[in-house]
């Protein structure tokens, strides 16, 4: 599905991954854990095509393509789709309105059809009950107004429209009260299939109770210092991200 | 010899000529006001950076046109050319002008059941006495040398008029056509006199067929009286290489509605004065604008909203988007008198600028001298939100439709309640056309 290798990217000059090596296959799960400023949504958004970011070094092939010549729009027609930590709003542009275009321009790339109003609805009622979206949600304008629940909501609710390859949460449980991780990880559990592959990027345990990895990495200053299976990401919770910075090479070794 | 002398001269020398068409007409009243409206254009300073009202707009480039008067020989009509303009023709009452003169085979005249929509010459000849209360009565031609100009040759133009109670049944589409290279001026006068409880709905379209240069000077007028209600759309669409300078003067009467949205996309040159006035308790006005500059154009709105009388409500939103070397000028007033208590009024101008080097000087301006009223004003400049911009590319949009939807966006807030849906479709097309070039 995807392989990272060797990344290296700054923004203003200042180096936030310094070789990154991750490769996810088809159907995987991973987690990407660690502390405030590791460089956890710098990757998310790398990969994604945010032009901030300079990439100084190192390949990301998907699906047989090094993604980084692409503009962010052609990677997310290739199958890449981020669930952003904060979702911006878009006053004036309704979801459907955003949906419908983002559909067909990723349908267009492919040299699909472009799905006609019915089925287009049908298939946005179908998602919206994964995500427990409402009629009004959806017919208001992108984000505006909306509660933290509620915009993360949203962005899974795309996800599952869009039907991406390859999704990334970026700090999607952040800021969310038990109830609604609880629809957003059943939501994202039923997009799961040995087709799509997630990225899971995360600070804290509790999101992998819902959404069970199957491979957690731990990223410390720009690299992913260990890798291992879920019961890492417990580990983490038990001693904290304090300990990591204490005990590094310890941690490594072990 | 000075300059603005011999634009003074350039262009009173079309007046003997026009006297000459009139006719009877020259014994008409009417006439009085074309000849002292000549007399004050005469008189008047030329307007100069200096000036306060013209502070942003230099019309200096005004006075090196060879200026050309059209004539009914310049009339040449290309039906492909006007098509464009005069889409689903069957939706709307249609006057056509071509290069400044009425075309009557490309328009609808109509009289019938209390409604009157035709040129302003057949209505001088037919209708004086519904006319002549009017005309040149709302606006006071010498509110601005460009008002008098245009009121010395009042001649072509359109006249509404809706008795008591009467509902037009379409809208009524006035195109402004001009598909000549020359240096044509062109002077188009709008009468609009609804009577109680009528309503009518207005579209005046300012195109061209090709990039030349001319210009154009319009004035409308307009009378809602009590519990009547217009809307007015203006959309400015002229060559890129016209001047375009218009003043509007409508009075509101009771319980009355006056709706415009100003939009504008063409010209090198684009000044619009529009002055509204509540001449009745419990009324509301309507002054939207948007405007979309790209290249060396400049586009200058100036608005006044004058509460006059008590309870009565304005909604003001101006939206600007500016492109290369473009500049826009915002200057909006909103006068609330002694007497007009519990008014309510609201204004705002917001403009992204998509250059460095675009431009816009804003003035929004409240003169509040009732103490009971709810006015709030207010102006923001900005750019496009990058993160906007991302958060869509994530999504597969490609750049320029990010950026066009972005701006869609942004722009329609000012046109969405035009409640032709046609027009505001035409509009958000307009937007993403203007863009796209």
């Amino acid at each position: 599905m995807i392989e990272i290798k060797n990344l290296r990217a700054a923004i203003d000059g200042k180096e936030i991954l310094k070789g990154i090596n991750l490769t996810v296959n088809n159907g995987e799960v991973h987690a990407i854990m660690g502390p405030n400023g590791s460089g956890k949504s710098t990757l998310a958004q790398v990969i994604a095509g945010r032009e901030e970011y300079e990439v100084l070094e190192g390949e990301v092939i998907f699906n047989g393509k090094n993604i980084l010549e692409l503009s962010p729009e052609d990677r997310a027609r290739e199958g890449i789709f981020l669930a952003f930590q904060y979702p911006v709003e878009i006053p004036g542009v309704s979801n459907v309105n955003l949906l419908r275009n983002a559909l067909n321009e990723i349908k267009k790339y492919r040299g699909e059809d472009a799905l006609d109003a019915m089925d287009f609805l049908k298939m946005m009622k179908e998602r919206m009950k994964l995500v427990n979206m409402t009629q009004d949600l959806l017919s208001r304008s992108v984000n505006e107004g909306f509660s933290g629940g509620e915009k993360k909501r949203n962005e899974i609710f795309q996800m599952a429209v869009l039907n991406p390859k390859l999704g990334i949460l970026d700090e999607t449980d952040s800021g969310l009260d038990i109830d609604a991780l609880r629809i957003v990880a059943s939501g994202v559990n039923a997009l799961r299939s040995k087709e799509n592959s997630f990225i899971l990027v995360t600070h804290y345990q509790r999101l992998l109770d819902y959404i069970v990895p199957d491979f957690v990495h731990v990223l410390y200053q720009g690299r992913i210092i260990k890798s291992g299976d879920k019961s890492l990401a417990l580990f983490l919770e038990e001693k904290g991200y304090d300990w990591i910075n204490e005990h590094a090479e310890e941690f490594v070794a072990n | 010899m000075d300059k603005s002398l011999e634009f003074k001269e350039k262009l009173s020398s079309g007046f003997d000529s026009l006297e000459a068409s009139l006719n009877g007409g020259s014994k008409l009243p009417l006439h009085e006001i074309r000849k002292n409206s000549l007399k004050f254009f005469l008189e008047a300073n030329y307007p100069t950076l200096k000036d306060e009202e013209w502070k942003y707009t230099n019309l200096t480039g005004l006075l090196d046109l060879n200026f050309e008067f059209p004539d009914n020989k310049s009339s040449l009509l290309i039906e492909s050319e006007l098509e464009e303009f005069l889409s689903e023709r069957e939706k709307y009452y249609n006057l056509v002008f071509i290069n400044g003169v009425f075309s009557p085979e490309s328009s609808d005249l109509i009289k019938f059941n209390g409604i009157i929509v035709s040129d302003l010459k057949f209505a001088v000849r037919n209708y004086y006495n519904l006319i002549e209360p009017h005309l040149g009565k709302i606006i006071n031609p010498e509110f601005t040398i460009f008002t008098a100009l245009n009121s010395a040759y009042i001649n072509e133009g359109v006249f509404i008029h809706a008795h008591k109670n009467k509902v037009l049944d379409r809208p009524v589409r006035i195109v402004y056509f001009n598909n000549s290279d020359r240096n044509y001026i062109y002077q188009p006068r709008n009468l609009f006199l609804l009577e109680e409880n009528s309503q009518v709905k207005v579209i005046e379209v300012y195109a061209s067929s090709n990039e030349s240069t001319y210009f154009t000077n319009s004035v409308t007028e307009g009378l809602v009286e009590d519990r009547a209600i217009l809307e007015h759309v203006k959309l400015q669409q002229e060559s890129k290489s016209a001047f375009h300078i218009t003043a509007t003067d409508i009075s509101v009467k009771k319980e009355a509605q006056y709706h415009a949205y100003n939009v504008a996309f063409g010209s090198i040159l684009t000044r619009n004065d529009i002055n509204a006035r509540f001449a009745g308790e419990h009324s509301e006005i309507t002054l939207n604008g948007l405007f979309l500059g790209s290249g060396k154009q400049l586009i200058d709105n100036h608005t006044l909203i004058d509460h006059a009388v008590p309870h009565c409500r304005s909604h003001q939103l101006y939206k600007g988007v500016l492109n290369g070397l473009s500049r826009g000028v915002f200057n909006g007033k909103v006068m609330v008198r002694k007497d007009a208590q519990k008014t309510n009024a609201f204004q705002e101008n917001k403009t992204i600028l998509m250059s460095d080097d675009a431009r816009i000087d804003t003035k929004p301006q409240l003169e509040i001298f009732a103490d009971d009223v709810k006015c709030t004003h207010g102006a923001t400049i900005g750019r496009l939100n990058e993160d906007s911009i991302f958060y869509l590319r994530s999504r597969g949009f490609g750049l320029e439709l990010a950026r066009t939807t972005l701006i869609n966006a942004f722009a329609t807030d000012a046109v969405h309640t035009i409640t032709i849906d046609d027009i505001r479709n035409q509009i958000e097309e307009m937007i993403a056309a203007n863009l796209s070039s």
